[in-house]
């Protein structure tokens, strides 16, 4: 049983505001993504949980217990750094052993849990070589194994896959899924990549300039974005924004941009009633556009110019103008467009997000 | 056909490349023998030869203005038995150990602190170097200063404080001497070794230290599970640099003390000067200084054994 309670808290270095009036709580056997651009305070709000980082103001609590004077070894995490920092002097073994024998376990009970760690990573037959003498996702491997002998309360991982080529990315990914399935510790992980949040997290915080943008479950976050930022972050190829107005037409809402004119759904028209008259950026990601088939109503198409046609295999991404605004479109992979077609757009209405475009928040 | 053919290209190809038949550098051997050969010459005139000189001279009975005869190894049994030689043998030896072990001790302690964050930490770091860079010999006459029998700044403040009722004669005193020189050693080289072993633990990631700390490792166990294995393969370079400047030390004795009072500072070097250029006795003095080479022959030896173990670790 362990969760991780932050209140208030705020990081400052020197001038920097690094950490803004972070609330979070995160519960047991909770994975938790931390996300975000550099220098957003993922990182610095996670050192701050593990006690590698004062505490500006605010309070971090590990099961009921405030922790923000003890020091890290008294906080019973065990943290997964991005170099690994596995000691280069030390086998496979005394790395893994070495906080048990800080912590002064008796050697068979060391013996026995660096053994089981190993079976469980498959690192059984490396346990006597050096770290230099191990490729990246070997070394990954035992840092991981360096963290759960010690079966802690809370794990931290500080963006541990960003080393990896992107084959072993991904399979570490969903060992370390897997590794959370088995374990069910409380974690708490840290990447800047949107698609590690998106598989690995039960709930992802999305961070910016310090403060949270929002929290909630992967699927929550992809289908309603709280603002601009969290839409355009979460989700890839990210979401398209084009600029238009809210107009009142024969009793109807109409978005007018430049060069079209779409009828959001009668579901959204009552929220958007309030900004009739007003500049708004409408939200439409990639993978909710398509070309048309004739039989989509003209009220939710849209005439655009492809500029550049990107071939993936299983699906097209068009880059598009529709006017002035910019557009990628993720297509099936049967249609047939060349650079400089004008093709008839057709998008989801149900998929429609609008933003307020002074706050950038959701509507 | 196509083997004519071939054959033709390769025979035009031979007309327009003539095989370098006259040039001598195309030679690999005669290539490298030339290109070793600027540093064989330098070598051989100014380490090689000295060398062999040094030798001959301690098997001669040679004296300043005298050629004299070869002699065997008289000058050696005659310094074996020499009561002064063995106090500047173990003198030597006393001043190396000694020496070394506060260098390394203060070095390492100054080192840590500088590797920590704090403000001015560029002009700190600067300044460290300071006693490194002045020349050992004005510093030292500084110091033979502050040590004088009748201006000492030292006795002063002592007496000020109220710890010393009489004037201490710390060069006049044999033990005081020899406690006197080491304490200038440690002070000159102290930043060399605070320097080197910084550069030593600049290259230690601070991750680790965070990673033992989540560990549990507390402070010291940190430093001694994490910090200090790491930095051996530094520290082993820097003390064997260090042994041999020490055990070959002459400026600052020389300086200080002259080998005095009564030949108790004497280390090799200034008693094989004292001996050799002092007295006139060049084959004697050549005899003494040769005697320092089985020594840190051995000590080097041990040492370097020492490194490659611990680098291939």
């Amino acid at each position: 049983m362990a969760q991780v309670v932050i209140r208030n808290l705020n990081k400052k270095f020197d001038e920097v505001h690094a950490v803004k009036d972070v609330n979070l709580q995160i519960n047991d056997k909770e994975f938790m993504v931390f996300v975000g651009p550099s220098g957003c305070g993922k990182t610095t709000t996670l050192r701050m949980v593990a006690g590698l980082e004062s505490i500006t103001s605010g309070e971090v609590l590990i099961n009921d217990t405030v922790v923000n004077e003890l020091p890290p070894m008294d906080r019973d995490i065990a943290m997964v750094f991005q170099n690994y920092a596995l000691y280069p002097h030390m086998s496979v073994y005394d790395n893994m052993a070495f906080g048990l024998k800080m912590r002064k376990f008796d050697k068979a009970e060391i013996a026995q849990r660096v053994q089981e760690a190993a079976d469980i990573l498959d690192i059984g037959p490396l346990l006597k070589r050096k770290p230099r003498q191990l490729s990246g996702g070997q070394r990954q491997r035992v840092a991981l194994g360096r963290a759960i002998v010690r079966h802690p309360q809370v794990f931290l991982f500080d963006e541990p896959l960003s080393n990896l080529d992107a084959k072993l990315r991904v399979q570490m990914r969903v060992e370390l899924k897997k590794l959370h399935n088995r374990l069910g510790t409380t974690a708490i992980y840290v990447t800047h990549d949107q698609v590690e949040a998106m598989t690995l997290g039960d709930r992802v915080v999305v961070m910016k300039d310090g403060l949270v943008q929002q929290v909630g479950a992967p699927l929550e976050l992809y289908n309603r974005p709280a603002n601009r930022f969290v839409a355009g972050f979460i989700g890839s190829p990210a979401m398209n924004f084009l600029p238009v107005t809210l107009a009142d037409t024969d009793g109807s809402l109409w978005a007018v941009g430049p060069e079209f004119r779409v009828k959001p759904p009668a579901a959204m028209a009552g929220r958007l009633r309030g900004h009739t008259g007003k500049a708004v950026l409408l939200g439409i990601r990639p993978e909710d556009l398509r070309v048309t088939n004739g039989a989509d109503p003209a009220d939710h198409t849209f005439e655009a110019t492809v500029e550049v046609t990107e071939q993936l295999g299983s699906e097209i991404l068009l880059d598009l103008t529709a006017g002035p605004a910019p557009m990628v479109a993720s297509v099936e992979p049967t249609v047939t467009a060349k650079v400089g077609d004008r093709l008839r757009l057709a998008f989801n209405p149900d998929r429609l997000h609008v933003f307020d475009s002074q706050t950038e928040a959701s509507i | 056909m196509a083997i004519a053919t071939i054959g033709a290209a390769a025979r035009q190809n031979r007309q327009r490349n003539p095989r370098p038949r006259n040039r001598l550098l195309e030679d690999e051997r005669w290539l490298a023998f030339t290109l070793l050969m600027p540093t064989a010459i330098l070598l051989g005139l100014f380490i090689a030869y000295p060398f062999f000189k040094g030798v001959m001279l301690s098997l001669s009975s040679s004296r300043v203005g005298i050629e004299g005869d070869f002699v065997g190894l008289a000058n050696f049994a005659k310094i074996w038995n020499d009561s002064i030689f063995r106090t500047a043998v173990w003198n030597t030896f006393w001043y190396t150990a000694v020496t070394t072990v506060f260098k390394l001790g203060f070095g390492l302690w100054l080192a840590l602190l500088l590797n920590r964050h704090f403000k001015g930490k560029a002009y700190i770091r600067a300044a460290i170097l300071l006693p490194f860079i002045i020349p050992t010999v004005l510093s030292t006459f500084a110091w033979k200063w502050m040590f004088d029998p009748t201006f000492s700044v030292i006795n002063w403040a002592l007496f000020k404080v109220g710890l010393i009722s009489a004037r201490i004669n710390w060069l006049g005193d044999p033990d005081l001497a020899m406690a006197s020189i080491i304490v200038v050693n440690v002070w000159r080289a102290v930043p060399f070794f605070a320097i080197s072993l910084l550069a030593g633990l600049q290259t230690i990631s601070p991750e680790l230290q965070e990673a033992a700390a989540i560990d549990g490792a507390r402070p010291w166990q940190r430093f001694w599970y994490v910090t200090w294995p790491l930095l051996l393969p530094v520290t082993m370079v820097v003390v064997l640099f260090s042994v041999i400047q020490t055990f070959a030390d002459f400026q600052l004795v020389y300086v200080m003390t002259g080998g005095g009072p009564a030949n108790a500072t004497h280390l090799f070097a200034t008693y094989a000067y004292q001996i050799g250029i002092g007295t006139g006795l060049l084959s004697e003095g050549a005899a003494i200084s040769l005697a320092m080479f089985p020594f840190l022959l051995l000590i080097v030896v041990v040492q370097l054994l020492y490194i490659r173990r611990v680098e291939t670790r």
